[in-house]
């Protein structure tokens, strides 16, 4: 698949909070995710102390920070995997307050249901179902959740099969996959559903190094190709090269963000610095 | 060149001694597997007939009518395995659900099967519930109780087999928008059955077995029959061993398609 070319918007100033200075990247569309003070308690461990957070079209975000920085969940509290304990949750349109006291009810979890159309997770670990082919992997949502006729989900699994590189494994169980294959099923899987946003929790931490290379390949292009995603990584070479924001959290607050060139080459707050020295000479 | 050459010729012949060497072997180990049951069974079956005990006309004569006791067994089986499997996928839906009710009725039952003996719930079917003003057809209340039974262990095998289902797979199905009812039905339960195949096939072989306890409800089934006319023809020997030897031969049958299904299940594991 060649790319297309990303929409120029022109020079416009970058409102505050957009994590830009002065002028915004030309090729960013309007806000389609908002958090507005995030906060998320695991018992009486304090995880989330407040986050405000917004992600435009075709803009790639990489999370970073220390493990137990908080990235991860909140990461989950976007499509709910983990329900917020108070805050707002905005994506493309449908906003949400965390109702942890209701959580269960009817109305909320078909709420939480679409919030999750909306955003698509890749995970640590993949969770591939491994009783269902790759191709069955792929059209299972599309076609039960959906309800796309079987004919057409299976196209446009092809599609998305072939632009991870694996269409030739169509037919093959997951088990029959090393880890990069599976995860670019899981990106293709995802790519199905055509979610406006998708979210990656460290998806290349439970691959072995060498496999590492062709799942962020897969990513790095989809960013250049204008697919609004949030990742949390620790692969900094490859914030650099694909993100047009890199945000740094720690203690459960977001502390510093901005163009990956400024937040990793020079940057501002006391905490990124530390962390990206330790990170850098580890 | 010739170190090169030698090493690519010899090489191979080396993998082929070692495989063939390896099958070799492992001939050997069935041919000496098969050849102790055979001396084992065959100085059993020779032990009986030295003894001069054994009538040969009682079998040949009450033998069929015995044999023919299997079809009922075989029925009550399976008809109360499908009962027990039902009540076990219910039972364990209902210990893992968040509804009180549902889940003290579930728990319930698990606890109440799980802490009477078998005979006492067959005895239950046949001799209490008549009280009640309940009589059933014996072989009805043979499957009713007996898949009770079954179901209440059973419920314990499904409740692990979906708890055994890792958590990031209804997080996947979640995260694609799945719904509880859709998640369960697609995603769970086709892995939890994956898991606990096994532990239904052993529960089917026992349950094989355990059918026979309903011959005191009076049911013509295998054992029943071998039973009865051995008594009345004081040939209690022989009629129980013709008994034995079908339930033996219905449960190493049974377990030979078991492997086959469980190999087949496994296929997307490797």
């Amino acid at each position: 698949m060649t790319a297309t070319p990303l929409p120029d918007h022109g020079t416009r100033p970058a409102p505050s909070g957009s994590g830009y200075d002065g002028a915004l990247p030309a090729h960013l569309g309007d806000p389609i995710v908002k958090l507005e003070g995030v906060e998320k308690y695991f018992g009486d461990n304090h995880v989330l102390r407040g986050v405000d957070l917004e992600v435009r079209q075709r803009e790639a975000v990489m999370l970073i920070g220390r493990s137990g920085s908080g990235k991860t969940t909140l990461l989950r509290c976007i499509n709910f995997l983990e329900e917020p304990t108070v805050g707002w949750v905005e994506v493309d349109g449908l906003r949400l307050q965390a109702d942890p006291l209701r959580a269960r009810s009817r109305r909320h979890q078909e709420q939480i249901r679409q919030m999750r159309l909306r955003a698509g997770m890749l995970f640590q670990e993949f969770n591939l179902f491994p009783h269902m082919s790759v191709l069955g992997n792929c059209i299972e949502a599309p076609t039960r959740v959906k309800g796309i006729s079987k004919d057409k989900a299976v196209a446009a699994a092809e599609l998305y099969l072939d632009k991870v590189g694996l269409l030739e494994k169509r037919d093959e169980y997951p088990a029959r996959l090393s880890g990069g294959q599976k995860q670019r099923v899981a990106i293709a899987r995802a790519l199905c559903m055509e979610p406006k946003v998708l979210l990656f929790d460290e998806p290349t931490s439970a691959l072995d190094p060498e496999l590492i290379g062709e799942v962020l390949k897969v990513m790095e292009d989809l960013a250049h190709e204008g697919t609004t995603m949030i990742v949390v990584t620790h692969e900094m070479h490859f914030a650099r090269q694909a993100a047009d924001r890199v945000v740094f959290m720690e203690d459960g607050v977001v502390v510093e963000q901005g163009p990956p060139e400024q937040m990793l080459d020079e940057p501002r707050k006391e905490g990124t610095k530390r962390f990206l020295r330790r990170f850098l000479t580890d | 060149m010739t170190a090169t050459a030698s090493t690519g010729a010899s090489a191979p012949s080396i993998l082929e001694r070692v495989a063939a060497a390896k099958t070799r072997a492992r001939r050997l180990f069935r041919l000496q597997f098969g050849l102790t049951w055979v001396v084992l069974l065959g100085l059993l079956v020779l032990g009986l007939w030295a003894s001069g005990k054994i009538d040969l006309e009682f079998i040949a004569s009450a033998g069929p009518y015995i044999v023919q006791g299997a079809g009922l067994t075989i029925l009550i089986s399976i008809s109360s395995i499908v009962l027990a499997v039902v009540l076990a996928l219910l039972g364990a839906l209902g210990r893992l659900s968040t509804n009180p009710i549902i889940n003290g009725v579930a728990s319930l039952y698990v606890s109440l099967v799980r802490g009477t003996p078998l005979l006492v719930q067959i005895f239950f079917v046949y001799l209490a519930l008549p009280q009640l003003g309940v009589t059933l057809p014996v072989v009805l209340g043979g499957i009713l109780a007996l898949g009770f039974n079954y179901g209440a262990y059973m419920t314990e095998i499904f409740r692990a087999g979906i708890q055994a289902v890792p958590g990031g797979q209804a997080e996947a199905a979640k995260a694609l928008g799945m719904a509880d009812g859709l998640r369960f039905r697609r995603i769970v339960l086709p892995q939890a059955v994956r898991i606990v195949i096994p532990a239904i096939g052993n529960d089917f072989v026992a349950m094989i077995k355990d059918s026979s306890l309903v011959y005191v409800l009076g049911v013509q089934e295998l054992l029943w029959r071998a039973s009865t006319i051995g008594r009345r023809e004081l040939s209690s020997l022989e009629g129980l061993l013709i008994a034995a030897v079908v339930y033996w031969g219905m449960t190493i049958i049974f377990s030979f398609f078991q492997e086959r299904l469980e190999r087949r299940m496994a296929r997307g594991d490797r």
